[in-house]
């Protein structure tokens, strides 16, 4: 690097040629441009507009959703790191604290599923282990096109196998061999996601309160060192790529899809961990993702109100006769920037060194406010922090109206058919977002670490916190269907189903993280949506003291014109004091009594509307329809404290959510883990198809031992805003009976539904369409 | 009595090794890199699970030519008690501490679940308080747990009663449908002419706390602490 600061000082990036093709590939628009030729005052080089065009993308400003996500809580007493940090970060007690985040790799996963798959879970583990925490667990979000739709063309069909085989294959080789149990989480399927899958992988790690790091440079003339895997070709405009829509030929993008190796990443995690146990070496840390070493050099800088001063001949390169903007848009992956305390240095080095890491200084930490990168000695770009992060873009973009364009009520007749419910049951049970996932989460390790207490398969995932008492419980959920047909109704439901599921556990919800997956921001209609759930999202959260401390957003989820439906993905965490106390999720004892637990409020009277949103109408009657079930959230809250007293006092079984298929799929679920029957007779003057089969909100079924029902309905009916509804006994014979009025409507063996669910995801993925 | 557990760059398991050996069994433990050759005086010797070297060749290949292993094979040939896990057993295969290869899965596709194992010799220091036929109930992780050997092997495995494990229904009936990743003979696990060497794909070290699904695997470390104490 030359020492003389003063020559530096006049010297000037040499100007590209700046030509409508050139601003045209990096997606600058004519006013982007002269923004940038404003903020420099000159002619920016081929280098800084690379670095412009990276910052500028959706993908790393957040241009047309951060307006609005400034509506999101964001604090609580227990958060300690809200957004802007590399996760966020909540006290758990004990002196332990969480990083958790969710993050999207869609659209490198349409283009490759297994790499795209695989870097999405690397991203995620480097964002949580850069804040000094242990990566304890990972789940994912994950929305596929139909396996077996005949209406649609063969190609499209064998492509969602393939993106679906790639995915799941792709989280898994990545997860299993850098070490941590992943959760499952969910996986459901939609026409609209064919062309356009989404990927959303969430994780979560540990770290002791007073341990955290953060992404910050700061002490002038401190180290910069570059650590990690070498810096390739590989992921170039990854961000870019990630704020287009999909077009014919998307797929000659594939070298903008970076390569997994989560070996080095276990190294890496491992290396980190340790030097970050030196007291005093490392004063602060940031992963390279998206934009690489472009976003983690102006954000470190522009985090600390200092500058960074890189010479890249000193970055570690895996390929010769790398230009600099190649090696600073280079999205190459298990890569980390860090900065050390001066005469620390060494000590770093050697820690990397054990672990047989590159570790290079590759410059200093700097008064002014700027990134300045030299190449063999040249200066090549010289900007200003803020430039890049603070002053980027902000759009307001024009939000419009969004109105589904599917009819109000029910179409004439469907909901007066004679049904055969046991035949009804059966098709749901095999139906692809209700069946059973074992196919996707077996594949994953799920249990490395052992702390896994509830793991796939359960409504949450649970894990202990070894030498405490305490345990972290954690869902995904979003149903994009329902925010098509009401993104501020649909948005809601995917916080509370999330917390509720958490809840199911006995745990506390007390954070949340989202992933905002939706189409071209700019069509107004596609803003509304975004609008309408952030305002859904914001609500329930603040409802069910929930804030949001992170996530993400992947807009422009198109393909050949066509939107996906918005699928907000909430991810929710919640602490539980007393493992020990961890509520199961499936019937355990024969004699158990099985109770409904719901608010105690008259029953919706636009059941017929809200009925055309549900699985049953999708699957059974095959049309869509109306709009998602309501929902009162403090009812919903009410519910989940319920939840956690009954968790306490050692009341129930048994806990699980009625969700996809309604209550008849919620009992046969439940029966099947333990081979147990059911022997059920609801007392209600409302027909079968509603009981049985509509989707409502803040409803569990919970299982209690025989002396202790009424004592359990006292404790929930006490301050009367729950009711709890007795409805049946869990039996040692494995039938599933289910009486509704005076009429035995469903009767059917469990193992024959089990069979049917369990083998419906496998049957289908080996159903190739050769033909 | 001490325990040592090797560590390999990329081996997940051996925390959770140790942590069994130390939380649960409430025994001496130390780690031992891969790059020394001194065992520090330990006992018996785990060989964790994980993915040692990242396993982007042949699981185990790279790892049996670590240093350390030159020391356990020493200390194996003295008669020193070996347990490898999941990969563990891999390394024991490949470094011909344990006859036989672990393949790809029958399946081609990693798998994780609970699976159940029938005992198939109480007679070795690692399976000594197990009844004959015993079943134990532990999760499988892996890729490449396939066992496969020779014919000649094989006869001489079953003859002089070396099958630890083998693959079975919770009511201990060794059946195709029981056997998770295509196993010649359903075999699990297998022992060491000696029989002072384990190797097993199932997690012992996974299933030693009620908690976490089984605590039947505790019982193979509780038989090790038995032997080492009666010699």
């Amino acid at each position: 690097m030359p020492n003389e600061t003063q020559a530096q000082a006049t010297q000037v990036p040499t100007p590209a040629r700046i030509t409508p093709e050139l601003l045209k590939l990096h997606s600058i628009t004519a006013e982007e441009y002269a923004r940038i030729e404003q903020a420099l005052g000159r002619t920016p080089s081929l280098t800084e507009l690379g670095i412009y065009s990276v910052m500028w993308s959706e993908h790393c400003s957040y241009k047309s959703s951060r307006v609005h996500l400034k509506r999101l809580p964001t604090k609580s007493e227990l958060v300690v790191q809200g957004p802007g940090e590399n996760a966020g970060i909540i006290d758990v007690g004990d002196g332990w604290a969480c990083a958790f985040k969710i993050e999207s790799h869609n659209h490198p996963s349409y283009i490759e599923p297994y790499q795209g798959a695989a870097t999405g879970v690397g991203g995620i583990l480097r964002d949580i282990f850069t804040m000094g925490a242990r990566p304890l667990a990972v789940m994912d979000s994950l929305r596929f096109g139909p396996l077996d739709d005949t209406t649609l063309p063969k190609e499209i069909t064998h492509k969602n196998h393939a993106v679906v085989e790639g995915v799941v294959h792709g989280i898994a080789g990545y997860g299993n061999c850098f070490g941590v149990p992943n959760l499952g989480g969910e996986t459901r399927f939609e026409p609209c996601y064919s062309g356009n899958p989404l990927v959303n992988a969430f994780a979560l790690g540990l770290v002791k309160r007073d341990e955290i790091f953060y992404a910050k440079a700061t002490g002038i003339g401190n180290p910069v060192i570059y650590v990690g895997a070498k810096t390739g070709r590989d992921g170039i405009h990854g961000a870019t790529m990630a704020s287009e829509e999909f077009k014919e030929g998307s797929e000659q993008k594939r070298p903008n899809v970076q390569m997994g190796d989560p070996f080095m990443e276990k190294l890496l995690l491992e290396a980190c961990l340790e030097v970050m146990q030196i007291p005093g070496a490392v004063a602060g840390i940031q992963d390279m993702g998206a934009a690489g070493l472009t976003c983690s050099t102006c954000e470190m800088g522009a985090r600390g109100g200092v500058g960074l001063e890189v010479e890249l001949d000193n970055v570690p390169q895996r390929e010769t006769g790398m230009n600099s903007y190649e090696i600073m848009l280079s999205e190459s992956q298990e890569r980390m920037l860090l900065v050390a305390n001066e005469g620390r240095e060494q000590e770093v080095l050697d820690v990397f060194a054990k672990w047989g890491l590159d570790a290079r200084i590759v410059g200093k930490v700097i008064a002014q406010n700027r990134m300045r990168i030299f190449h063999h000695g040249e200066l090549v770009a010289d900007l200003s922090n803020e430039s890049l992060t603070d002053d980027a873009p902000l759009y307001h973009r024009p939000v419009g109206t969004w109105a589904p364009p599917v009819a109000k009520e029910a179409p004439a007749g469907v909901l007066d058919k004679a049904v055969d419910y046991t035949a009804a049951l059966t098709k749901l049970l095999a139906a692809s977002n209700i069946c059973d996932k074992r196919w996707v989460f077996e594949q994953y390790d799920s249990m490395v670490q052992t702390n896994t207490v509830q793991g796939p398969g359960n409504e949450a995932g649970v894990m202990r916190i070894k030498g405490t008492s305490r345990a972290l419980s954690m869902a995904l959920a979003g149903n994009g269907r329902w925010c098509y047909l009401d993104p501020l109704t649909g948005a809601k439901h995917a916080v509370a189903e999330a917390a509720r599921k958490v809840a199911c556990t006995g745990a506390k919800p007390v954070a949340a993280t989202n992933c905002l997956n939706f189409g071209n921001p700019e069509k107004p209609e596609i803003m509304a949506q975004l609008s309408a759930a952030i305002d859904g999202i914001a609500e329930a959260c603040n409802a069910l003291g929930t804030p949001v401390t992170g996530g993400n957003v992947s807009l422009y989820n198109e393909t050949r014109g066509v939107g996906i439906y918005p699928t907000p993905v909430l991810g929710i965490v919640g602490i539980l004091d007393d493992v020990t106390k961890a509520t199961p999720a499936h019937f355990s004892q024969a004699g158990d009594v099985i109770v409904l637990i719901s608010p105690n409020t008259a029953k919706p009277s636009n059941w017929q509307a809200e009925f055309g949103s549900t699985e049953f109408a999708k699957t059974v009657v095959g049309e869509l329809w109306g709009v998602p079930p309501a929902i009162d959230l403090d009812n919903e809250a009410a519910l989940h404290q319920m939840l956690q007293l009954l968790a306490r006092r050692n009341f129930i079984t048994s806990a699980s959510d009625i969700s996809d298929g309604g209550l008849a799929v919620a009992l046969a679920k439940a029966t099947f883990r333990a081979g147990l029957g059911a022997e059920v007779k609801i007392d209600t003057e409302l027909g079968g198809l509603q009981t049985l089969f509509s989707e409502p909100a803040t409803t569990v079924l919970v299982t209690c031992s025989h002396k202790s029902v009424e004592a359990l309905v006292g404790t929930i009916e006490k301050d009367g805003t729950l009711m709890a509804q007795p409805i049946g006994t869990v039996t040692a014979e494995a039938t599933l009976s289910v009486t509704v009025g005076s009429e035995n409507v469903i009767r059917a063996a469990v193992g024959e539904l089990k069979q049917v669910w369990s083998q419906a995801l496998e049957s289908r993925l080996a159903t190739e369409v050769l033909a | 009595m001490k325990f040592g557990v090797l560590v390999f760059p990329g081996s997940n398991c051996d925390h959770d090794t140790y942590n069994v050996l130390d939380a649960v069994a409430h025994q001496p433990v130390t780690f031992l890199w891969h790059e020394s050759t001194d065992l520090q005086g330990c006992d018996a010797i785990l060989v964790p699970g994980g993915f040692a070297y990242g396993d982007y060749l042949r699981t185990g290949a790279i790892a049996h030519f670590a240093p350390v292993m030159g020391a356990v094979k020493k200390f194996a040939a003295n008669g020193g008690l070996v347990m490898g896990i999941c990969n563990g057993f891999q390394i024991l295969t490949e470094s011909g501490l344990l006859q036989g290869a672990l393949m790809r899965n029958a399946g081609l596709k990693y798998i994780c679940k609970q699976v159940h194992l029938r005992t198939e010799t109480t007679d070795s220091p690692f399976t000594a308080s197990l009844s004959q036929g015993e079943v134990l109930q532990m999760p499988v992780g892996h890729m490449e747990g396939n066992y496969f050997c020779d014919e000649a092997t094989l006869t001489q495995l079953e003859k002089q009663n070396r099958i630890a494990f083998r693959y079975a229904t919770p009511e201990g009936l060794v059946t195709p449908e029981a056997n998770p990743n295509g196993s010649l003979k359903n075999i699990a696990g297998v022992l060491s002419e000696g029989r002072n060497v384990l190797g097993l794909m199932p997690h012992p070290d996974r299933s030693s706390e009620a908690m976490l699904g089984s605590a039947d695997g505790l019982k193979l470390f509780q038989n090790m602490v038995s032997a080492l104490a009666a010699r």
